[in-house]
């Protein structure tokens, strides 16, 4: 059975940043620049948290996007990135409709493998994975 | 420091628009927080100069745990105190400490005073940026319009000050980000003084956790974060939150009232920790690396117009915010104490000294000490609407009262008397706890003269012998000082006990015993007396005002003179540890 990263309760956040700082853990990071998860406040602490996730499209715009196959389908949703094939162009992260795609301070597109690591450290299980297939 | 072994120091001086990077090794051993803040402001400070001197320093330190362990949240920072005219410690939460720890700095040291308004945007270099136009807005529209023009959102901080920072009143707080603050001891009048609007930090780069730390990070990360989450450790902070103390604490006779002529309310379960979360909390956030969101956000509705015109206020509140602007005051609703705590927000002072400080006015006024031509406002404990004039009149200064209502109730008492109900500790205004001793002396001798300096309300609340008070007075401020050095938050003293500090530790490449931990403690605490020191500090200064011995606590009716042998007892400890 293959996983997909969820977003189950966005208003329940409390924006701690455990998700990304897991994601950054497992990257070999202390630092959450590089998550492949994202939260952040929108209007400061008065309003809401906003949580940027790959959302594991079916037909994923950014793997069309790609001219150069660095990132492929992966089987349940979402896409696997080849990293020998990024030319670094960007243009993945300018399809993504949603926003996942950020970048590295090297230019390579920060890709969400769906893991559900980072679901495991939510206090408020905002966040889950969902089995499909 | 984390990851590198050295201490990265930022110093930026407005004076001359410049700022350079420091990579100290000789800092390494003080660690952060408050040894590396203490260290540093001992550097830079100039006793003989005043505290609103520009040459003054204004000093930020995160620790070696910041953001890389559960619950490590907090900033310190350090400066000479223009409340206390001494040594000056202030810690915040929010997203400060995240920020800098990204942006690569242990620790930021800013002297000198900008010609005009001006702000600081420090990501990979330092911006001196025009603040002109922001000089006179509130704390939370600054900051609005510094998430507008800066980059960052999401690894972002901005601190920013209120008028009343910018009028120089010396309980004037800084806030962060949004509803977290260096509150106590004024660092807003000496950022005012400096022309500093605010400072926005922005920590997006890159640390690399080394390759031999990676599963042992990973391991002790994971037993800390299921101590923080799933024990009862910390439950009390996530439930109710600290509001959870206010039933209990009146029932012990111990909730400072009515400029605390009373410890005891008959309206505290309107103004409970239960009663605000069912009829006012909305939401609970967090600080940056702490899954416990114990910041309880309280929404109130207010009719701004007739027509079913409305506005919404979101504010935190906390056990120490329902005292000093409820209790203390004799305010007897929960919407009343929210819309009074929305006004010291917006003008960026310290809840707990404006509170205690305009029960002392009441007090003052009520007995005839001060007239309606200085006050303004016919204060009446209980009438909101006169406190939230009051608090803008602080801010700005209004006339002569409100100017010296603006440097504390030890000026104020000075000027107009009634110094035996002001109450004060050491120079700075009560905390919402009057338990016995262990709060009376602790806070009075506490190095910041905070009640967490030495949590001695808690050492009352456990019935000790009373000969036993200084000691664990003495004791419990040693083990802080290693607990806010790291920096961690102390509401999770409990979890960070000294075998987890030291696996906290040795999981980030730091090795240190048990035994060099107690020394640091005492290294730290001997340096904040050398601090204290330089500044003419001597802890024969205190005196308790007779309040505090006129209404009964926990533990009784308090002795003035036992209080003061106490002090004394507190003196010679710390002699013979300036003497090892």
């Amino acid at each position: 059975m293959a996983k997909v990263l969820k977003v189950a309760d966005r208003r329940r956040c409390i924006g701690c940043l455990s998700c990304r700082q897991a994601c950054a853990r497992l990257r070999g990071e202390y630092s959450i620049a590089n998550s492949a998860i994202e939260v952040k406040t929108s209007g400061g602490y008065t309003g809401e948290f906003v949580i940027n996730i790959c959302r594991g499209c079916e037909e994923p715009a950014c793997m069309e996007a790609c001219k150069f196959g660095a990132l492929t389908k992966r089987t349940g949703g979402g896409v696997v990135f080849h990293k020998d094939k990024c030319t670094k162009c960007g243009a993945c992260g300018v399809a993504c409709a949603v926003n996942a795609i950020r970048f590295d301070e090297d230019g390579y597109p920060i890709i969400c493998t769906h893991c559900g690591y980072c679901t495991k450290y939510c206090p408020h299980r905002c966040i889950t994975t969902k089995e499909v297939l | 420091m984390l990851a590198r072994d050295y201490i990265n120091v930022l110093y930026i001086d407005l004076e001359k628009q410049e700022y350079r990077y420091d990579q100290r090794k000789d800092l390494v051993k003080y660690l952060g927080g408050t040894g590396l803040a203490a260290k540093l402001l001992d550097e830079n400070i100039k006793p003989e100069l005043d505290p609103l001197d520009p040459a003054q320093p204004m000093i930020y330190a995160i620790g070696p745990l910041s953001f890389v362990m559960p619950v490590c949240t907090k900033a310190v920072a350090t400066f000479y105190s223009p409340h206390t005219k001494e040594y000056g410690e202030s810690h915040a939460g929010g997203r400060f400490a995240m920020a800098m720890r990204f942006a690569g700095i242990d620790a930021i040291v800013v002297t000198g005073k900008s010609a005009h308004p001006q702000y600081l945007l420090i990501d990979d270099g330092v911006q001196f940026r025009d603040a002109r136009a922001m000089w006179g807005l509130s704390v939370e529209e600054t900051g609005k319009i510094l998430r507008q023009t800066t980059h960052g959102s999401g690894v972002r901080s901005s601190i920013r000050i209120g008028r009343s920072g910018e009028n120089l009143v010396s309980y004037a707080g800084v806030n962060v980000d949004t509803y977290r603050h260096f509150g106590r001891l004024g660092l807003g009048a000496v950022m005012g003084s400096k022309n500093l609007k605010a400072i926005v930090v922005i920590g997006n780069n890159t640390v690399d956790i080394p390759q031999e730390l990676k599963v042992k990070y990973r391991k002790v990360y994971d037993k800390i974060y299921d101590r923080v989450l799933n024990t009862d450790l910390m439950k009390k902070y996530h439930e109710l939150g600290t509001p959870v103390n206010v039933i209990p604490l009146n029932e012990m006779h111990s909730l400072p009232s009515f400029n605390l002529q009373k410890n005891k309310i008959d309206f505290a379960e309107d103004i409970s920790g239960e009663k605000f979360a069912e009829d006012n909390l909305v939401r609970k956030v967090a600080c940056a690396g702490c899954p416990i969101g114990c910041i309880h956000i309280g929404q109130v509705r207010r009719e701004f117009d007739s027509g079913y015109e409305y506005e919404t206020i979101n504010v935190s509140y906390d056990h120490e915010l329902i005292f000093a602007l409820g209790t203390f005051l004799g305010i007897k609703s929960t919407d009343e104490i929210l819309e009074l705590i929305d006004v010291v927000e917006s003008e960026g002072l310290d809840a707990i000294s404006t509170g205690v400080v305009l029960g002392w006015a009441t007090e003052a006024y009520k007995r005839g000490y001060v007239s309606l031509e200085e006050t303004l406002v016919p204060f009446e404990f209980g009438i909101v609407q006169n406190y939230i004039a009051a608090v803008k009149y602080i801010s700005t200064r209004k006339n002569k009262f409100y100017e010296d209502l603006g440097k504390g109730v030890v000026h104020a008492a000075k000027v107009y008397g009634g110094s035996d109900f002001a109450c004060h500790l050491g120079g700075n205004e009560m905390a919402g706890y009057h338990t016995g001793y262990g709060n009376v002396v602790g806070f009075a001798v506490g190095s910041r003269h905070s009640h967490l300096d030495n949590g001695g309300y808690s050492i009352d609340q456990s019935k000790p012998k009373e000969e036993d008070i200084v000691k664990k007075v003495y004791d419990e401020e040693l083990e802080r000082n290693i607990l806010t050095s790291l920096v961690i938050c102390l509401f999770a003293r409990k979890v960070y006990t000294r075998d987890i500090v030291i696996e906290a530790l040795e999981a980030v490449g730091i090795n240190m015993t048990n035994e060099e931990l107690t020394q640091f403690a005492k290294d730290i605490q001997k340096l904040k007396y050398q601090i204290k020191a330089k500044l003419g500090y001597s802890l024969d200064s205190i005196k308790i005002p007779e309040r505090f011995f006129q209404t009964k606590t926990l533990n009784g009716v308090l002795n003035s003179e036992k209080a003061h042998e106490m002090v004394n007892e507190y003196k010679k400890m710390i002699e013979d540890l300036m003497n090892e």
